[in-house]
């Protein structure tokens, strides 16, 4: 079980998070022309890489926000986590 | 009490508490400590069970959690408990056990005719044997296969007793307490570690129990007996024998399973039977210790053959001899110490030594006791069915390839060893590569993977002294990290006997003309002949040869058997051990009950059970529940004889001629707050909210980026910047994920909160024609007519005291309203309703009638929004905007969901007028087409209309607008009926929607 390191709540558990997928997907601005290509990329196309990923969790059971988690998809090894707005280095 | 094969005065149990217990029906004595093994083998009983596909006879192989043979079926306070190691499980009294895979008997086996039919039992039987005719499956192969296989037989009763999870940090888990548990434990809980020791045996101290050393001038067990004591008085510490850390999971999580009651004749009462550990730990020091690894000869699987070290442990710890003829076969120097042992005991051992000249103080101690040793000599095979009689022994050439004559010696028991075997699997399970020691023949832990290292002989480590000292030092480091506090204890001075090196062979060459089977996996019944047969057959990969032959696939997870089958496959490959690699370790290390690994979970605390304020006048006026999610929710109210469908049909049909009350608590609700909640809103769902005045509720669909229907429910406009947002009661979580997600990830810049209110607010649904009558008494100061709180109006009310909103919303297709009040009001809310609704033949109807109503006006609900719906499909195409954005608009214009033929929500209704439509059934054209018959739709939803009472179904059918007047079929080939039908439209009821407007 992981233990990830939420940037408002400190170490928790992994069983009080729900995983929320890459986090580095952006979702197409409203109101603006998109290609079905494009389209489908955001909706459907997500790359699965082994190694590092920053992914999306949602505290679910704690603070109820979505962070930014890096980490080893082959290790789990948890590099770094982030608040939703924070840059991330 | 005579034991014939119990010491006097030798071991640990208690002599004072003779103990009684049943071994197949026949009652034996042992003593408190004994385990069903000590005592069975002091009565002299060795044969325990039957293997696995010959059903050879089985007897002891081990003294611990390593036992491939002694696996027996446990009754204890009538609940039944397979798949016990007999070499585990501590007696009490009144215990019973037998034995398992054998029938009629242990002694009298059927199935050991598969023994004389082995030439259809070879390598890969299963996938051989039972593959060809098809039809012979059912009828034949499985039920033999049935019969024939498994360890036990597990309960199918509900497990009355209790199992508990607990969660737990410290800075230091130590895995065994032998002697580098002990030390390192010790030196890193003086140093201030919060430390917790786990030992599975009863009893601490690991090898430090039967061997003959000295520590700080005390015995191994007096030393063991002052760490422990010191230990167990620090607060810091935590002991726990009894307790196996089975698996090493992601950052250094790890599980123990602690056998709290086992050994007793009852759980006590406010005790559970087992408990699962969950820690989380900063250090672990792996001192799982090692097992000692069999040589392999002819019949080498007879009972009466077992590990030194077992008979070196039934004779110090329990007082029992496991033979009174021992022969000690070993290619090292641990043989000499169980003959030695054996020697003092007054009993006269031969030992075999595959070596031809070694010398060390053992050996010479052993040569000073009279011990007689055959040096260059093996055992070929082993003599004897249920148990060794003799053995054929011979003198081996200095290249272990050719024996000489071979002669027969009485004996009833072969101790072997062939060296030792490091427990690896907590460290390889941490994700440790292991690499293979040359000098040990066997692997150790490589570099650390996560927090963790291996100690003592877990690590390869087979000195004393060098386990001592590096173990106390570990033990200091590692806390040291932590703790900073450098309190570093001192190393005691370790005396112990000076080995000398073992002989890497281990398997006993077959004599000419002789094809004895020489045992690798004594569970799984793998033997040379199997692995060699693999290999001819073209498997290669040790991960593929295990799984064809199933070495080390049973129980005992290969414990003694995966480095001898790694040994034959490189031997036979020419390579060497390292280069073939081992298969993987997968937690758990030991079998551990389901009982333990749900834990209190079972039953209806499996889940947590969500009821209404309201729950208990549902009870008191026969309510019958369903499970809606979590929650508990009246499904009908019974009234006399009344069954489901004539109480459901009852509260539908009184809702539309007068007015009826439905609990509505369940229902998801969400606060939207803030200056950009309306903005936000119009981006949630699917139609225009910008323009929504205050007072007002509008119903709303909400898709997901991929163009299906999320949720659908009503929002109402509190005050300018308040929102009341309702979802499903399934899915309420979901939804606040949802739109979590859509604020703090994608639209940060939008000012709004969401916060759920669902188990603030009780709700009472009031439908029906009467309804404005009841309003009206219950809000008599407020206006409530139709220009006053028109359909979709939202009023503030005082009732009877308590504040209350009042929704006008109907899914009902019946002049309705939703009062909510604050849950704590719920209950008086119910009550007066009810007391005022009486003169208008108010009754309560259940989520039975309910859906019964929404189906008659063809509002959608879960049934047709199941997650491959658009919102053309469920044709709320209506409430799709052109003109706006929002989530999941893009994905409506993909050409699958513009095709004009997609499948599109319709009514059904039997032709006969009487014919009930199983829900799911297909809608086809011609119920005699060849199968498969191409499927138009499906029925998503039936009831009993109460308005023309027929029965009526909702489907999704292909093309669907343009089938209106069609006569079909619906087809339930579960239910085995084909029921001719016509499509109607979806809103059987009022579809110009006058009433919710009247
Ligand atoms: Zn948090």
């Amino acid at each position: 079980m992981l233990y990830i390191n939420c940037p408002h709540c400190g170490l928790r558990s992994q069983n009080e998070f729900a995983y929320g997928g890459d986090a580095t997907i952006k979702r197409p601005e409203l109101n603006k022309e998109v290609s079905d290509q494009e389209w489908d990329n955001f909706v459907y196309l997500r790359k699965s890489p082994r190694g590092k990923h920053l992914e999306l969790w949602h505290h679910i059971s704690g603070c109820r926000q979505w962070i930014k988690v890096e980490r080893d998809t082959s290790t789990h090894e948890i590099f770094k986590t982030y608040k939703a707005n924070e840059a991330i280095k | 009490m005579s034991q014939d094969f119990r010491l006097d005065n030798v071991g640990m149990v208690n002599r004072e508490k003779k103990i009684s217990f049943k071994f197949n029906g026949k009652k034996y004595f042992g003593f408190e400590g004994d385990t069903i093994a000590s005592a069975l083998i002091a009565n002299g009983v060795h044969l325990v069970g039957r293997s696995f596909k010959y059903h050879r006879p089985r007897g002891f192989f081990g003294v611990g959690v390593d036992e491939p043979y002694a696996i027996l079926q446990l009754d204890r306070n009538n609940e039944r408990d397979p798949n016990i190691r007999a070499t585990e499980q501590e007696i009490f009294e009144g215990l019973e056990v037998k034995s398992v895979n054998c029938w009629p008997s242990v002694n009298f086996d059927i199935g050991a005719i598969n023994n004389f039919l082995k030439m259809f039992f070879p390598a890969g039987f299963y996938y051989k044997t039972f593959m060809w005719p098809p039809s012979f499956w059912y009828k034949i192969y499985e039920p033999f296969i049935r019969m024939a296989a498994g360890f036990g037989e597990a309960s199918i009763k509900h497990d009355k007793e209790r199992y508990e999870h607990k969660y737990e940090y410290c800075d230091l888990l130590i895995t065994g307490s032998g002697p580098s548990g002990l030390a390192s434990a010790y030196a890193a809980a003086k140093n201030g570690a919060r430390v917790i020791l786990a030992e599975d045996k009863p009893r601490f101290g690991g090898s430090l129990l039967t061997s003959d050393v000295n520590i700080g001038n005390q015995t191994g067990v007096e030393w063991t007996e002052k760490i422990i004591a010191e230990l167990k008085s620090m607060p810091n510490v935590t002991v726990k024998n009894r307790s196996q850390v089975f698996g090493y999971y992601d950052h250094n999580m790890l599980v123990m399973s602690e056998r709290i009651s086992d050994h007793l004749p009852k759980t006590q009462k406010y005790l559970p039977k087992q408990r699962l550990w969950y820690i989380r730990a900063n250090e672990v020091l792996i001192s799982s210790g090692s097992i000692e690894r069999p040589l392999v000869f002819g019949n080498n699987d007879t009972p009466g053959v077992m590990l030194s070290s077992a008979a070196k442990e039934y004779m110090k710890v329990y007082g029992v001899l496991v033979g009174k003829k021992p022969l000690i076969f070993t290619n090292n120097d641990s043989g000499y110490e169980t003959a030695i042992e054996f020697k003092k005991n007054g009993v006269n051992p031969i030992i075999l030594d595959t070596r031809s000249n070694p010398s060390s103080d053992i050996i010479t101690e052993a040569k000073n006791l009279n011990i007689e040793i055959k040096f260059s000599y093996v055992v070929v095979a082993a003599k004897g069915y249920k148990k060794v009689k003799s053995a054929d022994i011979s003198r081996i050439s200095e290249d272990k390839r050719e024996l000489f004559n071979i002669e027969n010696i009485e004996c009833d028991c072969i101790c072997v060893s062939g060296f030792w075997t490091p427990s690896i699997h907590l460290a390889s399970q941490s994700g440790n590569k292991s690499k293979f020691n040359e000098k040990i023949d066997a692997f150790v832990p490589d570099k650390s993977k996560q927090q963790e290292n291996t100690i003592g002989s877990a690590n390869g480590i087979f000195t004393l002294e060098k386990t001592i000292k590096d173990a106390f030092d570990k033990g200091f480091d590692v806390s040291n990290k932590i703790t900073k506090k450098n309190n570093k204890v001192s190393v005691p001075t370790v005396v112990e006997k000076k080995s000398t090196d073992h002989d890497k062979f281990w398997c006993v060459p077959l004599p000419k003309g002789k094809s004895y089977k020489r045992f690798l996996d004594f569970q799984n019944d793998v033997a040379v002949s199997d692995i060699e047969l693999a290999l001819r057959e073209g498997f290669r990969s040790i991960e593929h040869v295990k799984r064809y032959t199933t070495l080390g696939m049973a129980t005992d997870q290969g414990k003694t058997s995966n480095l001898n089958g790694l040994q034959l496959v490189s031997d036979i490959e020419n390579k060497v051990v390292p280069q073939v690699g081992h298969t993987t370790f997968r937690p758990p290390y030991t079998p551990v009950s389901i009982g333990a690994i749900v834990g209190r979970e079972v039953g209806k605390h499996s889940k947590p059970t969500r009821k209404s304020p309201m729950h208990s006048w549902h009870e008191k006026n026969n309510a019958i529940f369903v499970d809606a999610g979590v929650w508990l929710r009246p499904r009908y109210y019974k009234q006399g004889n009344e069954g489901l469908f004539e109480a459901s049909k009852r509260e539908a049909k009184n809702v539309r001629q007068n007015v009826g009350v439905c609990d509505v608590t369940t229902l998801g609700k969400i606060d939207v707050k803030g200056p950009d909640a309306a903005e936000f809103l119009n981006r949630v769902y699917t139609n225009a909210w910008l323009k929504l005045p205050v007072g007002k509720a509008r119903y709303g669909v909400m898709l997901r980026e991929d163009g299906i229907v999320m949720d659908d429910g009503t929002t109402t406009r509190i005050s300018e910047n308040h929102y009341h947002m309702t979802t499903t009661t399934a899915q309420a979580a979901n939804v606040l994920s949802h739109l979590e997600y859509y604020l703090q990830i994608v639209w940060p810049e939008l000012n709004v909160n969401v916060v759920s209110t669902t188990e603030q607010w009780a709700g009472a649904a009031i439908a029906g024609p009467n309804s404005r009558k009841l309003l009206m008494k219950l809000f008599p100061n407020l206006d409530v007519s139709n220009e006053g709180l028109p359909f979709m109006g939202y009023k503030e009310a005082d009732l009877f005291g308590i504040p209350a909103k009042i929704y006008r919303i109907s899914f009902s297709g019946e002049l309705a309203y939703e009062i909510n009040v604050e849950s704590d009001n719920g209950y008086f809310m119910w009550q007066k309703i009810m007391e005022v609704g009486q003169e208008f033949q108010i009754q309560p109807y259940g989520t039975e009638a309910l859906s019964t109503l929404r189906i008659e006006m063809g509002h959608v609900a879960g049934s047709e929004l199941d997650g491959r719906t658009i919102p053309y499909d469920a044709s709320l195409e209506g409430l799709v905007s052109k003109k706006k954005d929002f989530i999941g608009k893009r994905s409506l214009n993909r050409s699958a969901f513009t095709s004009t033929d997609r499948e599109k929500l319709v009514g059904v209704v039997p032709i006969d007028k009487t014919t009930s439509i199983p829900e799911g059934s297909y809608i086809v054209k011609d119920p005699k087409a060849k199968l498969p018959n191409p499927k138009l739709g499906h029925v998503s939803a039936s009831c009993w209309s109460v308005e023309y009472d027929n029965p009526f179904s909702l489907a999704i059918i292909k093309d669907g607008k343009n089938m209106i007047g069609q006569k079909l079929f619906a087809m339930s080939p579960l239910k085995n009926k084909t029921i001719p039908v016509e499509i109607v439209s979806s809103h059987y009821v009022d579809p110009e929607g006058k009433r919710v407007r009247s």
